[in-house]
């Protein structure tokens, strides 16, 4: 066992912990932080997402220890100060982006980072950019078209409700 | 004007702000004070005998609580089969044992031998590791055609074959089916397969079992689409647990799609385990174990052959299928060729003899059972193929034979035992060539032509069974437990309601529509209503969600129960206001004697409910809670018309989806923004099928396609913008919502559209290619090319 | 996974000294590695991790006109830094994985692997890059020598990766549709002295040259020249996602292609 000391959330966190426990583990186990979900074992769903330094990273793909000292955020702190939905998270419930919402976190936090380094993407950037998200609930029809919105772009041509 | 609330209003879903911020509560996120975990040890060979388990060494490795093997379960029960089917000759099907975990042999990849409880996950696996298991190998059977052979390997000893049954459907028509083909003008026959999938729900599996010494209380808690019957399953058959003692919750379940209806062994397990271990115990599946242990679900090889007369009018349709049941008869796998795909082979067309053979077969794969569509995709697949072979062997129209050959009147009794109750296939065809404009195709395909690439079109009907089912019915088919639904809606005394529903959502946002019925019923706000589901401790005895039954089953429930307490209400009311019980009328929330301004509010009945001062005591009960269950009369039939065009890349054989218009007649709608995206993921799926997903085994039984490494799960950029419409409706005529259910057609309506425009583009592009078995990956399509 | 004990080394001389302990083996962007060890597929006993040594990351331009990339520096660093100086290997960069992988998994980390799929092994083949290590300079061509098998040695790390920078090139990647790996990935660029043509996904010996479609590109520098040219599917890979043949016939459509879009 050793000590990892971060800062997720904006708070100090530490834990002891083994060589192999993931990030996605210290997340979810010792901090309860469980919005962080694992849907694979092959780095390939996405449902764990998190922003390391400011990065999208797979949280089950990543070591705890690889995380000592480093600035990392979840789900659970991408809401308004407030508590009330954030832009993307807005638009997420206003498009329908989400159905079980078990990639919902992971698709949440690529959006972010998409948004942040490609303001206003178009359909095509949106879509690739989600090569490392999976879901199987939505088609991703209106993940893409909430992203989009989130953008402030105007979707309203876009088909559907 | 878009409504605000209520049915027909787009009500945005109340559960997304808990997943929207991951304060979601999933069954991994359920942590049990002293918990252990479990870890299966799972065969690494698809057949063999058991020789040796030895234990001693993993027993003594750190962390581990006890190591339990097949003996440790001989005694109770083995995991149920809930549908049995009868075959051709009146027989029943051959029914094996499924243990809890193997005993004697193993009979696919990913069985479970062991278990190990532990302190830890990863003890529990180091520990498995150190079991020492020998396994004496026998030769494998895969292939279906192959298991039927004389010599064949058998799957189960202890039965006569690998045949588990050999269906006839409808027995007596099989001579007059024959004949109808003696006598046609033309037959297009097709040999096709369904591909074999995997359903993978982005949240993998878990089970948490829990028990309470003191009171003799189990607890399971499991990512299931169906507590009550995974309470009576394991409750009844397999650990003799009654269901007073044992509670079952499926709380937030990240997608289901079929593979979340079955009892698993897991769940039998952690429930005798927690006892057992006397502290809870927990199992999580990873992505890789679910490949080798979710049921999968599709896999048919089928032939079918279709009459037509001199003017392209369908007389018969003769079809044989084989049916891979895997190494053990899931929950519903007997019933998902026969009774859910049988049933189904008329489609939207008046052929008037039809005969099914279903041969289902065991082989030394992962079970496979009910995966979105369930039966009906594989109907309809080989249905809308054969007659857009027919068409373009005929060299017709393929929309225009469709059409010469619709059911136009209803109630329409088919051949195949079925009765559509309503239906406009017209219709959903007219507004398809609307918003598929199929008039601008030609300057489209002229342009994809320009950069190299074979555009083609593809169309299909569909038409589904869905609301399953009347319980009267399906125990006359084999059915081994009820379908219908229930509710209980409880009113508080200050006017709020809570409706425990045995429905259970699982992403299709049942916590919101629910409410928006209930709501417009009462004329109240939606955000008065709270929707429970998921726990057998506070809801009634439901049989769950699948076959897209929700809304049409567990909603008619839901409004029989909501009628129940209105009337009460009225009864109420109507002493408040001292005036005539028939009088009353409720409207936006408010009670009023008819021609009077004399009204009572919502809450003021609820208060007086429950503070009877000013009450009929002599004549009501106070309180106002009811419950009711409902069993419906037939099945709903949703249906509806489907295109897709794609271009093909020549060179490498891509297939890309350029468009893909849907046109639906789901009856009623309540929630039209939900409707949209049930069909969004339903296509989302059936293109993946299509195009991508392909489960596959080697001819020793080992699984190739294991993880997403080589099992390709449709992504972003894989999928278009789908044009998406319902506004045809023609409401069911036999529940009271007139809701036909929406969950499955996207995934039963898109496989056949995909592979016709794939032929189309083909054979526009002076291709020789009649078909191509899904998926059509880029290599597949180049080949057939060549 | 079994478990192990992670070293965090900041230099390159502690990292050596570190893979010196007893079942060591470097770790850099692990997205491959930390997936074969939950498949418990391997069994280090430490896992030395490259990416926090700032002496291995970055890019730059070297004296004599190569581009430099430290062996610990992210694809996505890669992708956005090299744009300027050789569009043909950022935008290769651009396309590993997803944006999440390409955030972690490393330039060192993939040649080292070699996994038969990978993108980088075919541009520092197609580039004639030199490999440097700890311990020494290793051209390109003597670098990679069949699946997952490289010329290092035990625990030697790959610090730094020097391209050539070509006049003219691009990559074509035919994705294998579960993994988004490579199904059949073609690197071509021209250099004043001839054109290098290196392929990935097909074959059973990893990342190769082409020789022939060299050959004929060095004297015609247009898709078409490689018509005609074929390899013999009978030495590629055949698995589910594809046949020996339609590799084969795939590394010329991507050359093609490769030629065609080459800037």
């Amino acid at each position: 066992m050793t000590q990892v000391k971060m800062t997720v959330n904006g708070k100090a966190a530490s834990g002891d912990v083994e060589g192999r426990t993931l990030l996605s583990s210290f997340l979810r186990e010792q901090l309860n932080l469980t919005g962080t979900h694992v849907g694979c074992d092959t780095s390939q769903c996405g449902a764990c997402v998190v922003h390391v330094n400011g990065e999208a990273v797979k949280a089950c793909t990543m070591l705890a220890a690889e995380a000592q000292g480093a600035e990392v955020t979840t789900i659970e702190a991408m809401a308004n100060a407030d508590g009330s939905l954030s832009v993307i998270q807005q638009a997420f419930q206003d498009h329908h982006g989400l159905q079980c919402g078990f990639c919902t976190p992971g698709m949440v936090m690529s959006a972010a980072a998409l948004l942040k380094e490609n303001p206003k993407p178009t359909e095509r950037e949106v879509r690739v950019y989600l090569e490392g998200n999976i879901c199987r609930c939505t088609g991703y029809h209106n993940i893409v078209k909430a992203i989009m919105a989130a953008s402030g772009q105007d979707v309203s041509r876009i088909a559907a409700e | 004007m878009p409504k605000d609330g209520g049915i027909g209003a787009s009500s945005k879903r109340r559960e997304d702000v808990r997943f929207l911020t991951g304060t979601g509560n999933y069954t991994e996120d359920i942590n049990i004070n002293g918990q252990a975990h479990v870890f299966f040890l799972r065969s690494d060979v698809a057949h063999g005998t058991i020789t040796s388990i030895d234990t001693s060494t993993a027993a003594d490795m750190p962390g581990v609580v006890q190591i339990f093997t097949g003996a440790d379960f001989e005694a109770v029960g083995g995991v149920p089969c809930g549908w049995q089917v009868t075959d051709k000759h009146g027989d029943p099907m051959q029914e094996p044992r499924h243990p809890v975990l193997a005993h004697g042999k193993v009979r696919h990849v990913g069985e479970p031998i062991a278990a190990v409880v532990a302190e830890t996950l990863a003890q529990a696996r180091d520990a498995a590791e150190a079991i020492e298991v020998d396994i004496a190998e026998l030769p494998a059977v895969v292939n279906m055609r192959d298991a039927l052979k004389d010599g064949a390997p058998k799957v189960h000893d202890d039965l006569t074959g690998n045949l588990c049954y050999d269906w006839g459907f409808v027995e007596e028509n099989k001579e007059a089916v024959d004949q109808a083909f003696r006598d046609a003008a033309h037959v297009t026959k097709l040999e096709l397969i369904n591909n074999r999938l995997v359903a993978n729900p982005m949240e993998p599996r878990v089970a948490v079992g829990d028990y309470a010494r003191g009171t003799g209380d189990h607890t399971l808690y499991t990512t299931s689409q169906n507590p009550h019957v995974i309470r009576l399953l394991m409750g009844a058959f397999v650990l003799g647990i009654p269901e007073h003692k044992l509670r079952v919750v499926a709380p937030d379940v990240g997608g289901g799609f079929g593979t979340k209806i079955f009892h698993y062994q897991e769940e039998a397990f952690v429930t005798f385990a927690a006892k057992a271990c006397n502290r809870a115990v927990k199992w999580t599946s990873s992505r890789s174990e679910a490949f080798m242990s979710d049921a999968h679900g599709r896999d048919h090889v089928s032939t079918i052959e279709l009459a037509l007369d001199k003017d392209n009018n369908f007389t018969a349709l003769r079809t044989d299928t084989y049916a891979n049941m895997g190494a053990y008869l899931s929950t519903f796998a007997p019933s998902v060729p026969t009774w859910l795909h049988g049933t189904l082979m008329a489609g939207n067309y008046k052929t008037p003899l039809i005969y099914v053979n279903v041969k289902a077969v065991f082989t030394n794969t992962v079970p496979v059972d009910a995966y979105r569509g369930a039966g009906r995709p594989e109907a309809t697949y080989q249905l809308e193929r054969v007659v857009d072979k027919a068409a373009r062997e005929l060299g017709v129209d393929p929309i225009a034979l469709r059409r010469q050959n619709f059911i136009t009147e209803f109630p329409y009794a088919t051949p195949v035992a079925v009765e559509y109750d309503t239906g406009d296939y017209v219709a959903t065809m007219d507004k398809l060539e609307e918003i598929g404009d199929f008039g601008g195709f030609e300057a489209r395909r002229a342009e994809s032509a320009k950069n190299g690439k074979l555009r083609g079109l593809g169309v299909n009907c569909y038409i589904e069974a869905c609301g399953i089912a009347p319980s009267n019915l399906v125990g006359q088919l084999g059915a081994r437990a009820g379908l219908f639904e229930s509710a209980t809606v409880r009113v508080n005394a200050t006017g709020g309601l809570v409706v425990m529903t045995g429905s259970h959502s699982h992403g299709q946002g049942h916590e919101t529509s629910f409410a928006q019925v209930v709501a417009e019923m009462i004329g109240i706000d939606e955000s008065m209503i709270e929707i429970v589901h998921g726990d057998t401790a506070n809801t009634p005895m439901g049989m769950g969600t699948y076959g897209s039954r929700s809304i049409a089953v567990g909603g008619s429930a839901m409004v029989r129960a909501t009628e129940k307490i209105i009337n009460k209400a009225k009864k109420i009311a109507s002493h408040l206001l001292e005036a005539s019980e028939s009088d009353i009328e409720l409207k936006d929330g408010a009670f009023s004697v008819a021609g009077t301004d004399k009204s009572v509010a919502w809450g003021d009945v609820t208060l007086a409910a429950y503070v009877p001062h000013n009450y009929p005591l002599e004549d009501i009960e106070p309180g106002l809670e009811e419950t009711a269950f409902y069993d419906p009369s037939n099945f709903t039939y949703p249906s509806g018309a489907y295109s897709c065009e794609v271009e093909v890349d020549p060179e490498t054989g891509k297939v890309s989806i350029e468009r893909f218009c849907a046109a639906d007649d789901f009856g009623n709608i309540i929630n039209p923004m939900i409707v949209t995206g049930q069909v969004h993921g339903g296509l989302a799926q059936g293109i993946g099928q299509a195009l991508l997903e392909n489960c596959v085994y080697d001819d020793n039984g080992q699984l190739l396609s294991a993880s997403y490494m080589d099992y390709a799960m449709p992504r972003a950029d894989d999928l278009p913008f789908y044009d998406v419409d319902h506004s045809c409706q023609t409401p069911c005529t036999h529940n009271p919502l007139g809701v036909k259910g929406c969950g499955e057609a996207g995934a039963i309506g898109s496989p056949p559209a995909v592979v016709n425009a794939v032929v189309d583009a083909l054979q526009r592009g002076g291709k020789d290619v009649t078909h191509i078995d899904m998926p059509l990956t880029p290599s597949r399509v180049w080949a057939a090319m060549q | 996974m079994y478990n192990f004990d992670v070293e965090t080394p900041t230099s390159i001389a502690d990292a050596v000294k570190a893979l010196g302990r007893e079942e060591a083996q470097p770790l850099g962007g692990g997205q491959t590695l930390i997936p074969t060890l939950k498949q418990r597929l391997a069994s280090p006993s430490v896992l030395v991790s490259l990416t926090g040594i700032a002496e291995m990351k970055g890019v730059c331009m070297t004296d004599d006109g190569q581009l430099a990339i430290g062996g610990a520096t992210p694809h996505a660093v890669v992708a956005r830094e090299a744009a300027r100086h050789y569009p043909g290997l950022a935008d290769l960069a651009s396309h590993i994985g997803d944006p999440a992988v390409r955030n972690r998994g490393t330039i060192g980390g993939s040649l080292a692997n070699n996994d038969p799929s990978a993108c980088y092994p075919a541009a520092a083949l197609g580039s004639g890059a030199t490999i440097i290590t700890d311990k020494r300079e290793i051209a390109a061509d003597d670098y990679f020598q069949g699946m997952f098998a490289t010329a290092l040695d035990e625990g030697e790390i790959v610090t730094e990766v020097r391209f050539p920078v070509p006049e003219v090139s691009h990559y074509q990647k035919f994705v294998q549709p579960a993994s988004r790996f490579a199904l059949v990935g073609v690197f071509v660029a021209r250099f004043g002295d001839g054109v290098r043509v290196a392929v990935t996904g097909a074959s059973n010996d990893g990342v190769f040259r082409w020789t022939e479609a060299e050959t004929a590109l060095s004297s015609n520098f247009a898709a078409d020249a490689v018509n005609g040219l074929a390899l013999s599917g009978a030495d590629m890979i055949s698995d589910l996602h594809g046949s020996g043949d339609y590799r084969a016939h795939l590394v010329g459509v991507m050359t093609k292609r490769a030629v065609a879009a080459a800037r």
